[in-house]
C-alpha cells in the first residue's frame, strides 16, 4: 500500500509545489506540500516523511539544505531529494555531505523520478520489514527459546500448544538443564493466561517453613518477623501460571497443602484464619522419578496423580544430539551479542568434540561451555582448544579410578563438597561445573547436610 | 445530471475529440457532450522551456466548467510541470478536470513517419489513463492496464487502451458514487 507513505514536497513555487504533489499523488502516496522551511520544519514535527523533495533555494529564512539538516533532525529516516533549477558542484557536495539521499536538477525526467521513489520506497520497505521480523525473532526467543528438529521435542512442543489454554495441571519430567521451565513458559505464553503473571518457585532451593510462607504468604504476626501480610505466589500468580520446580522435595505436609490448594482452589495464609479464593494453573516440575516415589512412600500418591493430568517428559541433549550443531549455532549468536564478540561459529573439530561429549547437564552445561569458549576465545571461530575444559573432563572421566567400597550417594556427596570448595562456596559456579541446576545442588546440599 | 464533458484547449481536430467522446461514452457509462472550445490560457507559455504550463491549462478548464460534469480536455500542445521535462497528461485526483496532450502521442514527435493507428490507440490509452484519475483511480501496477504508469512513449505503448479488472470494478464503483452525488 503506498498510501503508507508519506512524502514531502517543498518549494516557494507554489505551482512548483502543487503541480509535484499531484503528480506523486496520482501514484498512491500521501503527498503534502510546504511553501517555505518553517513550514515544512512544522509538518515534519506532525508526521513522519518517508521522502522530501526540496527546492535548495527558498528566498527568506531557511533554505533548502538548512531545512533539511532540521527534518533530518527531527526523523533522520526522511530520504532528502534536494531539487534545483541551478545545478552547482559546490551546491550538490554540501547537500550530499549535509546527508541529502539525491540531488535532482529541474526539471527532471519523469521516469527517472518514478524510479528513484520506487528505489527509496523499497529500502524503506526492506527496512521496515527487518525491523517487523527482528522484533517477531526476539519474541519468539524470549517466549519460545526452544530450538529443535528432534522427534520427540517436536511433539512436545505440538503438545505445549495443544495444551497451552487448557486449566489442567502439568508435569513436566526431565534431567537438569533440559529446559523444563522454558516449556512451562511456552506453556504459559501461549495459552490465554499470556498477559497475567508467570511466578516460578524453586521448592528445593527453601526449607520447609520459608517454602510455604514463600508459596502461600502469611499474615501479620505469624511468626517472628512477619511484620506485615504478605502475599504468597499462589496469590501474586492469580489469574496466571504458578511454576513450582523441583516438586519432588517437598515435605510431607506442602504435599497436604499443595493437594488442597489444587482441589479446593482456595488457601489460608500462614497464620491465617480466612480462606483465599485463587485462579492459578499449576505446571510442575522435577527431576526425579515420581512414580518411584510415590512407590518408597515419599510422595503422596493423590497429589501425584493431580499433579499428573498431562505429563511432558523432556529428553536429555545427549538423547537428541541432532539438536546440538543447531543449539551450538543459535547460542553462538545470542551469546557472541550478549558479549559483543563477533564469534561467526565452531570449527568441524570442536564441532565432533561437542557431539561426542555426553552432557550431563544438558542443555544448560551446552550454554556454560560456550559462553565459556566465547569469553575466553581470541579468534573469530570457535576451536577445539576453546572447549578443551571438555576434553579434559571426557579425559578425567576416564582415567579416573572409583576409590573401594565407596556409595554412589558418598560419592556425589564427595563431588559436590570439592566443587564447593573449588569454587570457595559460590553455588553458582558450582552448579554449573556440576552441570546442575542451582535448585537442585541447593537440595543436594541440604540432603547431604553439606556445612556451607 | 452528472455527465462527462470533452473539450478542446486551443486547436485540437474533430476526429481527435471524436475518439475522446468514443471512447469516454463506451468505458465510462456516462453520458458525452462537447463544451465549446476553452482559450488557451495567456502567459502558459513558457519561452525558456518552449513549452506550456500544465497546470495554468488545468485551471482554465476548471474555470469553464459548467458545474454538472467531470470535463476531459485535449489540447495539441506539449505540456509540462516544473519539476518535470513533460508530461502526456495530467488530472485533478478525483477532481473536475483531466487534460491529455496529443503532442507527444505523434510517431512525428519522435522523428518517424505518420501512424494513424498508433496515435489512436495512444489517445484513446491517455484519456482511459487521466479520465480514471478523474474519478479518483491511482496507478495501476499491471504494466497492461490504461492506468499504469508511463514516463516514455515506450511504456505508453506497453499498455492496453483499457483498464485492468481490477481498476474496471473500481471504476465502476466510483462511477457509481458519482452518478449517485449528482442525482
Amino acid at each position: 500500500m503506498k498510501t503508507l507513505w508519506n512524502i514531502l514536497v517543498v518549494d516557494d513555487e507554489e505551482a512548483m509545489c502543487e503541480s509535484m504533489a499531484a503528480w506523486l499523488r496520482e501514484d498512491g502516496y500521501k503527498v503534502d506540500t510546504a511553501f517555505s522551511g518553517k513550514q515544512a520544519v512544522e509538518l515534519a514535527r506532525q508526521k513522519p516523511y518517508a521522502i522530501c523533495f526540496m527546492d535548495l533555494k527558498m528566498p527568506g529564512g531557511m533554505d533548502g539544505i538548512e531545512t533539511m539538516m532540521e527534518l533530518r533532525r527531527i526523523n533522520p529516516d526522511t530520504a532528502v531529494i534536494i531539487i534545483t533549477a541551478y545545478a552547482t558542484v559546490d551546491t550538490a557536495i554540501a547537500a550530499m555531505k549535509e546527508g541529502a539521499q539525491e540531488y535532482m536538477v529541474k526539471p527532471c525526467n519523469p521516469e527517472e523520478i518514478s524510479l528513484l521513489v520506487e528505489r527509496i520506497i523499497k529500502v524503506k520497505r526492506l527496512q521496515r520489514e527487518n525491523e517487523l521480523l527482528r522484533k517477531r525473532l526476539l519474541r519468539q526467543y524470549e517466549f519460545r527459546d526452544i530450538i529443535t528438529k528432534n522427534a520427540r521435542m517436536q511433539d512436545i512442543l505440538a503438545l505445549t500448544k495443544d495444551i497451552a489454554s487448557l486449566r489442567s495441571t502439568v508435569l513436566i519430567r526431565g534431567e537438569s538443564g533440559t529446559g523444563k521451565e522454558l516449556i512451562a513458559r511456552a506453556i504459559h505464553f501461549s495459552g490465554d493466561r499470556a498477559s497475567r503473571p508467570f511466578v516460578s518457585v524453586s521448592c528445593a532451593a527453601l526449607a520447609e517453613t520459608l517454602l510455604e510462607s514463600e508459596l502461600f504468604g502469611y499474615e501479620k504476626g505469624a511468626f517472628t518477623g512477619a511484620a506485615a501480610q504478605t502475599k504468597g505466589k499462589f496469590e501474586l500468580a492469580n489469574g496466571g501460571t504458578l511454576f513450582l520446580d523441583e516438586i519432588g522435595d517437598i515435605s510431607p505436609k506442602l504435599q497436604g497443602d499443595l493437594l488442597r490448594v489444587l482441589q479446593e482452589r482456595r488457601f489460608y495464609r500462614v497464620g491465617g484464619s480466612e480462606e483465599v479464593p485463587v485462579d492459578v494453573r499449576v505446571v510442575a516440575a522435577t527431576h526425579r522419578d515420581l512414580r518411584e516415589a510415590v512407590r518408597q512412600g515419599q510422595f503422596r500418591e493423590d497429589l501425584f496423580y493431580r499433579l499428573n493430568v498431562i505429563e511432558i517428559h523432556l529428553p536429555p541433549l545427549r538423547e537428541r544430539r541432532e539438536d546440538i550443531p543447531l543449539l551450538t549455532e543459535h547460542l553462538i549468536e545470542r551469546i557472541g551479542n550478549e558479549v559483543e564478540k563477533d564469534i561467526t561459529g565452531v570449527t568441524d573439530g570442536a564441532m565432533r568434540l561437542l557431539m561426542d561429549y555426553h552432557w550431563p547437564g544438558n542443555v544448560r552445561e551446552l550454554e556454560n561451555a560456550i559462553e565459556r569458549a566465547i569469553v575466553t576465545c581470541r579468534g573469530s571461530i570457535l576451536t577445539e582448544d576453546d572447549f578443551a575444559f571438555l576434553a579434559e573432563s571426557v579425559r578425567a572421566r576416564s582415567q579416573w579410578v572409583l576409590p573401594p567400597n565407596m556409595t554412589l550417594q558418598e560419592l556425589e556427596r564427595q563431588a559436590i563438597v570439592v566443587t564447593l570448595e573449588r569454587t570457595q562456596g559460590n553455588i553458582k559456579e558450582a552448579a554449573a561445573v556440576l552441570g546442575i541446576d542451582r535448585s537442585t545442588l541447593y537440595e543436594k546440599i541440604k540432603k547431604y547436610e553439606i556445612p556451607r | 445530471m452528472s455527465r462527462l464533458y470533452v473539450a478542446a484547449v486551443g486547436d485540437v481536430s474533430a476526429g481527435n475529440l471524436g475518439v475522446a467522446r468514443e471512447c469516454a461514452e463506451h468505458e465510462f457509462r456516462l453520458p458525452v457532450s462537447y463544451l465549446p472550445a476553452i482559450a488557451e490560457p495567456p502567459g502558459a507559455f513558457d519561452e525558456r522551456r518552449g513549452q506550456y504550463r500544465a497546470v495554468d491549462f488545468l485551471l482554465a478548464v476548471v474555470k469553464s466548467s459548467p458545474g454538472d460534469g467531470k470535463i476531459l480536455a485535449l489540447t495539441e500542445r506539449d505540456i509540462f510541470i516544473p519539476m518535470l521535462t513533460f508530461l502526456f497528461g495530467q488530472a485533478q485526483l478525483g477532481g473536475v478536470a483531466a487534460l491529455v496532450s496529443t503532442a507527444r502521442l505523434r510517431q512525428e514527435f519522435y522523428g518517424l513517419p505518420a501512424d494513424a493507428a498508433v496515435f489512436r490507440r495512444r489517445l484513446r490509452t491517455e484519456v482511459l489513463h487521466e479520465g480514471g484519475h478523474a474519478f479518483g483511480l491511482i496507478h495501476c501496477p499491471d504494466r497492461g492496464c490504461a492506468m499504469s504508469l508511463a514516463t516514455s512513449v515506450q511504456q505508453l505503448d506497453l499498455k492496453q487502451d483499457a483498464f485492468c479488472a481490477g481498476c474496471r470494478r473500481a471504476l465502476a464503483e466510483r462511477v457509481r458514487e458519482y452518478r449517485g452525488n449528482e442525482t
